[in-house]
């Protein structure tokens, strides 16, 4: 089953002249923007010498901290009022890297995820209950639109709540899920403590995103749920999801073209490797009136799957996420850099300088424990102070990270200090 | 005004035996001794023969103390006599934050010592009451 054969199925040949004409305009609105505008002058580019794909790799990169300095449309060729739409990425405070849509973006996005969502098989006859965050957040309303452009019956539950969303599912026939990893873990073994056997539900599919995860858990999930669990990858530079996607064959995400041009790079130089080597993806959006984005480091690694899947589609798969080139964790679906909790943790004269962060999977759910070492000379001596003190950083981490962190006070110099290279993080998580 | 030493300590093995092993090193007698728990972390707290010094020494070691006002009043040591002072800061709407007793002499003497808002006010009510609070150097001579 194909939402659009002909570009599916394209041929490589064509794929590459497709591409190649929509770089161009991509290219020449980006031209047009005042952050590139100046990225091409300082790097001496005339944009009128890219006459190939590979040319392409004359430009430089694009980086999140572009997207912060850019903040809010320095790369937005189209003018206010052609937007209708805009998104931000997770887990960021103050200044935070936002994307804007035209009308035909949010179109295509939707046509896009709908493509997707057909790969696995869904119809305009199931019911699909989108267990992702509405919002900012790219991940709710992108598989919603693409759901509803298909023609499904869609139960915007957004993400938490578990009894509702079990009472949702058994009272509207749900077919499909749309849900985190972990929460899915979850959901399945409240399903089960309801004494309701999951296997006898009408739930046939789940589209697993916004996490890494392992092979392992996937087959977790599909085994504890009796359905098939797809992968899903997106960020909402590129969009959101729908960037690339598994098809029934589970063998990779198709990342799709026609949309974005694959590049992958030694991190460490930036050079260009060959198909199936592994090393850090960088898109460039093909496909956005309202932000092209030209060479934009993802820092996900991972590589290229070059042979045909048996499908048929004739786009490149990206096998599974390795890991990442920086240090962003990303937590119960949420980005968060380690820099950003210290900005928080710093703000508070009561605590020092040294801090912990602590992730662990507890009952298939996030847990975030933060260690912080109090300040002597904040001291008072009275455990009322340092309870608020606790309440307080805990709400300022939630505000950032959405989900409640576990505060614990250190004594004065029990933390490893801040010089050299003192290992802040501490990834428990086995997933 | 006297002053017991307030110490921040995790709640782990051997953080009791740091902070005496510093008052032991230089001969700090401790009255009395308390903590407050808080579940990963308390507080403890030392009525100290040389608080200030006590509180310094602490200090200096990197451990998180600091020196608290009390009010520590005389009480005798017979069934009741807690309950006179108790009494008393009901009377006048006084709220204990935090408290201990230790007695100093057998079926005669105790001190009860406690954290309030405003200790000049209960030390006046106290004393007008015919209750003998103890100065400073009176407590940790005791």
């Amino acid at each position: 089953m194909f939402w659009d054969k002909d570009i599916e199925t394209i041929d490589r040949p064509s794929l590459e002249k497709l591409q190649f004409e929509k770089l161009r305009k991509s290219l020449s609105a980006a031209a047009s923007t005042s952050f590139y505008q100046k990225m091409f002058d300082e790097h001496n580019i005339n944009i009128n010498n890219i006459k190939t794909l590979e040319h392409l790799q004359d430009l430089p990169f694009t980086t999140k901290q572009d997207l912060r300095v850019s903040y809010p449309d320095g790369m937005v060729p189209v003018s206010r009022s052609q937007i209708v739409r805009m998104h931000a990425s997770s887990g960021t405070t103050g200044k935070s890297t936002v994307i804007f849509y035209t009308q035909k973006d949010i179109d295509d996005w939707a046509d896009l995820v709908a493509r997707c969502m057909v790969a696995t098989g869904t119809h305009r006859d199931d019911v699909f209950q989108n267990m992702m965050g509405y919002g900012l957040f790219t991940g709710g309303l992108g598989l919603h639109y693409g759901a509803e452009r298909l023609g499904c019956m869609v139960i915007p539950a957004s993400s938490g709540n578990t009894l509702k969303q079990i009472q949702l599912m058994q009272d509207f026939e749900t077919t499909v899920i749309h849900i985190t990893p972990s929460y899915a873990l979850h959901l399945v073994e409240v399903i089960n403590e309801q004494g309701i056997d999951p296997h006898q539900m009408l739930v046939s599919k789940a589209y697993l995103g916004a996490e890494p995860y392992s092979e392992e858990t996937r087959l977790k999930i599909e085994n504890q749920f009796g359905i098939d669990a797809y992968n899903s990858y997106g960020m909402s530079e590129m969009n959101g999801p729908g960037v690339a996607f598994e098809c029934t064959y589970k063998n990779g995400m198709h990342l799709w073209e026609d949309f974005y041009i694959i590049e992958i790079i030694n991190p460490d130089t930036g050079e260009v490797l060959a198909p199936g080597e592994e090393g850090e993806l960088v898109l460039t959006h093909i496909n956005r009136e309202a932000m092209p984005i030209i060479r934009y480091r993802t820092r996900d690694l991972t590589r290229i799957i070059p042979d045909q899947c048996e499908c048929g589609r004739t786009h490149y798969r990206i096998d599974r996420i390795k890991g990442r080139t920086d240090d962003m964790l990303i937590v119960s679906g949420v980005n968060v850099f380690p820099s950003q909790i210290e900005t928080v943790l710093m703000s508070f004269p009561e605590v020092g300088n040294n801090y912990q962060i602590v992730l662990e999977r507890e009952d298939n759910l996030d847990r975030m424990h933060v260690k912080v070492e109090l300040y002597s000379k904040m001291f008072h001596g009275e455990i009322k102070e340092l309870e608020q003190l606790k309440a307080r950083l805990r709400e300022s981490l939630r505000a950032l990270i959405t989900i409640n962190p576990r505060i614990e006070l250190m004594e004065p110099g029990s933390l490893p200090p801040s010089m050299g290279k003192a290992k802040r993080v501490f990834d428990n998580r086995s997933i | 005004m006297p002053y017991q030493v307030s110490v921040f300590a995790e709640n782990k093995p051997g953080k009791i035996e740091r902070i005496t092993s510093v008052l032991n090193e230089n001969e700090i007698n401790i009255r009395a001794i308390t903590i407050a728990d808080s579940g990963d972390y308390g507080i403890i707290k030392l009525l100290l023969d040389r608080p200030e010094e006590g509180c310094d020494l602490l200090k200096e070691k990197g451990i998180a103390a600091t020196l608290k006002e009390i009010v520590a009043v005389k009480i005798e040591d017979k069934p009741g006599g807690l309950y006179h002072v108790a009494s008393l800061l009901r009377e006048n709407n006084i709220n204990v934050d935090d408290a201990y007793g230790f007695m100093v002499k057998s079926h005669e003497e105790s001190v009860f010592v406690f954290q309030v808002d405003n200790i000049q006010g209960a030390e006046k009510i106290l004393k007008d009451a015919g209750f003998s609070t103890l100065r400073d150097k009176e407590l940790y001579l005791l």
